[in-house]
């Protein structure tokens, strides 16, 4: 694995040799006191964020230092658009100093793909959520987390609720859970449905109702409050019928089936497209999805740094 | 046309006008003095044109040389050049400059800047609307009255999109012949558009720039234009509901013109899965069906002309993230050679066809046809000698270093490509021989 960039980047195999790569990682750190593996020691990897998000920083940052990495964060809010340094002059910095690998989360679609592509570094590139691209080490941690519950993909039905059109969470989604065999339902108003969803590899539907009692999964995307105040353009008219059209509330957990599970990638909204009885059940695995996060991030970044070295020789 | 004593007299041997049957062309004095066989004259210059064909200077209407205000892109002297390495000798220089070419001052500067640079005839568009804010007509009048005598008018980059403004640009400009080319943008439609709007912009997470956002706008102009007995001219045609609404707006007699880019002829949005803005344009490239579309729609002369849009962009706003980066792409050095890859090479058209599509035609639009100093004229005896050689047996790899534009934002990089200009005259001098400036 040269970069991660797209859910669509892993085949079947590649991506399940991810997860399972990931479950030993979980296997060789939960429970212990001393949770360090030194399969990337002297690696540096470099957390490279043009957007603010602590949770992503927070997991890469644990899942390198857990594998002995060396690990800096750059944070970069300004761009080219405000002037500031460009992605360019960032990416021959981070050359210089010699950068293994550079996580990046870009307010701009496709940066991650440019760092990767135009000859500016040789370091591995991960996309740590581009835009309204892509989050594959999300999806990654989403399809962990549901073959735990499951026991398996293949077959399993996956809803995906909200706002399609702005997550990069739904679009790494629908494609690793593709290639993993899983059947994927998107799920949201007309308006936050993407132009030419019907060429993604998924089914979609306007009526949660009529799916959530034939989902094994069912994943809650963050809706943006602002999205509805656009003025004469809102996607949708108000937060209170986006909630009774299209939100997680007990009555709608109810009409899941007994096995299925409720995830969401957080930050959530409590009160919009998710209530807190549904958030805090017994069938959310919301916070589960958090921990899995650090593991999954640690078998991608062994799996791109430590190559062919016997790495996971045990903890120290 | 009267002769000039003081340009030297060219021989131009076995050349194939319009691509026809070879002959000779005697250019003396600034016009074309006899064609024929056979030809002889004491002490001309020769060219040995054997296997080029001659066309009539080529025409732009759509051309950005971005001075006065970012000479760091591009300037009018290496503009014009580029121009003239590309076959042209006539460009239509956009407005949208810094200062806005909205009064006589700033279009009779870039006019003036034309005439020293002397690669090829600049003729100013004017703004419709002051600093194009779309907020109120810019003095068109004295523009059309200055020495740059401005025929076009146009906000290009913006859309006259206020009904009421363009009723009235349409109906202003009929006092003195002139014409609104319209940037057809419904804006609302396309804040922060990125790419066409499709399936591969969603995929992309990049915004999308609806063809619909083009078509509405131009079937309101058409209504518009009807209405009040105006010309309208088309600027960069990009869907094929456009070319449809045209070819209708045509079939009921409308004084409706439009013109195509190169690069909507041949490229397509699937360039923008590489996230590189080299391909970052403005109607953004489209899908391969409406590339079809403009294709047939050049062919059959729904539409008129090609344009190039050339818009030369500095390294640091093309080196950066898709949606930070600049619209537009240079258009002018390959212009000709994409339309003899997409539409000679193809059978759609022929050299006379392209004569007409890019030279005849757009000259006739920007009224540079019935000058003092005429464009789009054929190539016969008492005509000026603007003409443009071109060996269309010999292939090209571009390299952005090789161009005369200051800027490198060529998408065509690596790209080889049929054609090459081997000689340029402006009036009977050469500004290119054997493919480089004379």
């Amino acid at each position: 694995m040269r970069h991660l960039l797209s859910g669509g980047d892993l085949a079947r195999d590649e991506a399940l040799h991810v997860l399972d790569t990931a479950e030993e990682m979980a296997r060789l750190t939960t429970g212990r006191t001393v949770k360090k593996l030194p399969a990337l020691r002297g690696r540096t990897v470099v957390n490279l964020f043009f957007e603010d998000s602590t949770r992503t920083r927070t997991s890469f940052e644990l899942a390198a230092k857990r594998l002995s990495a060396d690990v800096v964060n750059f944070s970069a809010k300004g761009s080219s658009l405000s002037k500031g340094e460009s992605l360019k002059d960032t990416a021959l910095t981070l050359e210089a100093m010699g950068a293994d690998a550079v996580v990046v989360r870009h307010w701009a679609s496709g940066a991650p793909h440019r760092l990767a592509h135009s000859g500016w570094i040789r370091s591995s590139v991960v996309n740590a959520g581009d835009g309204t691209h892509e989050h594959p080490t999300q999806a990654l941690l989403d399809a962990f987390t549901v073959r735990r519950h499951l026991g398996g993909l293949d077959g399993s039905r996956v809803a995906v609720v909200g706002d399609v059109l702005h997550s990069r969470v739904a679009r790494s989604n629908v494609l690793l859970l593709a290639s993993l065999g899983a059947r994927v339902t998107l799920v949201a108003p007309p308006t936050l449905m993407p132009v030419g969803v019907e060429g993604w590899p998924c089914e979609t539907s306007y009526d949660l109702d009529a799916v959530l009692p034939v989902s094994d999964a069912v994943m809650m995307l963050r809706v943006q409050r602002e999205r509805m105040n656009l003025s004469g353009g809102g996607y949708f008219p108000s937060a209170r019928e986006y909630s009774r059209r299209y939100g997680l509330d007990g009555r709608r957990l109810r009409s899941l089936p007994d096995h299925a599970i409720v995830m969401h990638p957080g930050p959530m909204n409590r009160g919009l497209e998710i209530t807190a009885d549904a958030a805090d059940c017994d069938r959310s695995v919301i916070v589960e999805q958090v921990a899995n996060g650090v593991s999954v991030r640690m078998a991608v970044l062994y799996l791109m740094l430590g190559g062919s070295e016997p790495a996971i020789g045990g903890a120290e | 046309m009267s002769a000039d004593r003081t340009v030297p007299t060219w021989l131009v041997r076995g050349a194939r006008p319009l691509g026809g049957d070879p002959t000779d062309l005697l250019l003396r004095g600034g016009v074309v003095a006899e064609v024929g066989a056979g030809l002889t004259a004491a002490g001309a210059e020769v060219i040995d044109a054997d296997g080029l064909v001659a066309l009539p200077g080529l025409v732009d209407l759509h051309t950005h040389l971005r001075e006065p205000g970012r000479e760091d892109a591009e300037t009018v002297e290496s503009g014009t050049l580029a121009a003239a390495l590309g076959g042209f000798t006539a460009v239509h220089a956009m407005a949208n400059t810094d200062p806005v070419a909205d009064t006589a001052g700033v279009v009779e500067q870039v006019w003036r800047l034309g005439r020293e640079a002397g690669h090829c005839d600049v003729r100013p568009v004017g703004a419709v609307t002051v600093g194009l804010a779309g907020g109120r007509l810019a003095e068109l009048g004295a523009m059309a009255d200055s020495a740059a005598r401005v025929r076009v008018f146009s906000d290009d980059g913006h859309c006259v999109s206020d009904a009421v403004l363009m009723r009235r640009a349409l109906e202003y400009v009929k006092a003195f012949g002139g014409v609104v080319a319209q940037h057809a943008q419904e804006p609302r439609l396309t804040e922060d558009a990125q790419m066409n709007e499709g399936e591969l912009a969603g995929r992309l997470g990049l915004s999308g720039w609806p063809g619909v956002a083009e078509e509405a706008v131009v079937a309101r102009d058409v209504l518009l234009a009807s209405h009040v007995g105006s010309r309208l001219h088309v600027c960069h045609v990009s869907t094929r509901g456009s070319v449809e609404i045209i070819r209708l707006a045509k079939a009921r007699g409308l004084p409706v013109t439009a013109e195509v880019t190169p690069h909507h002829l041949l490229l397509t949005e699937d360039l923008a899965a590489t996230y590189d803005p080299v391909y970052k344009v403005n109607p953004p490239l489209r899908s391969a069906e409406d590339a079809r579309a403009l294709r047939e729609g050049l062919a059959d002369g729904t539409i008129d002309a090609v344009a190039t849009d050339h818009a030369p962009h500095p390294a640091e706003d093309k080196e950066c993230e898709w949606a930070a980066a600049a619209f537009g792409m240079l258009g002018l050095e390959t212009a000709l050679s994409v339309v003899q890859h997409t539409m000679v090479d193809t059978g759609l058209l022929d050299w006379a066809g392209v004569a007409d599509r890019m030279s005849v035609r757009p000259a006739r639009i920007g009224r540079v046809a019935d000058e003092a100093e005429p464009h789009g004229r054929p190539l016969a005896a008492g005509e000026p000698a603007n003409l443009v050689l071109l060996d269309p047996g010999s292939r090209r790899t571009i390299d952005p270093a090789d161009l005369a534009s200051l800027s490198r934002n060529t998408p065509y990089a690596g790209t080889t490509l049929p054609g090459q200009v081997v000689a340029t005259f402006l009036r009977g001098r050469p500004t290119v021989l054997k493919g480089a400036p004379a």
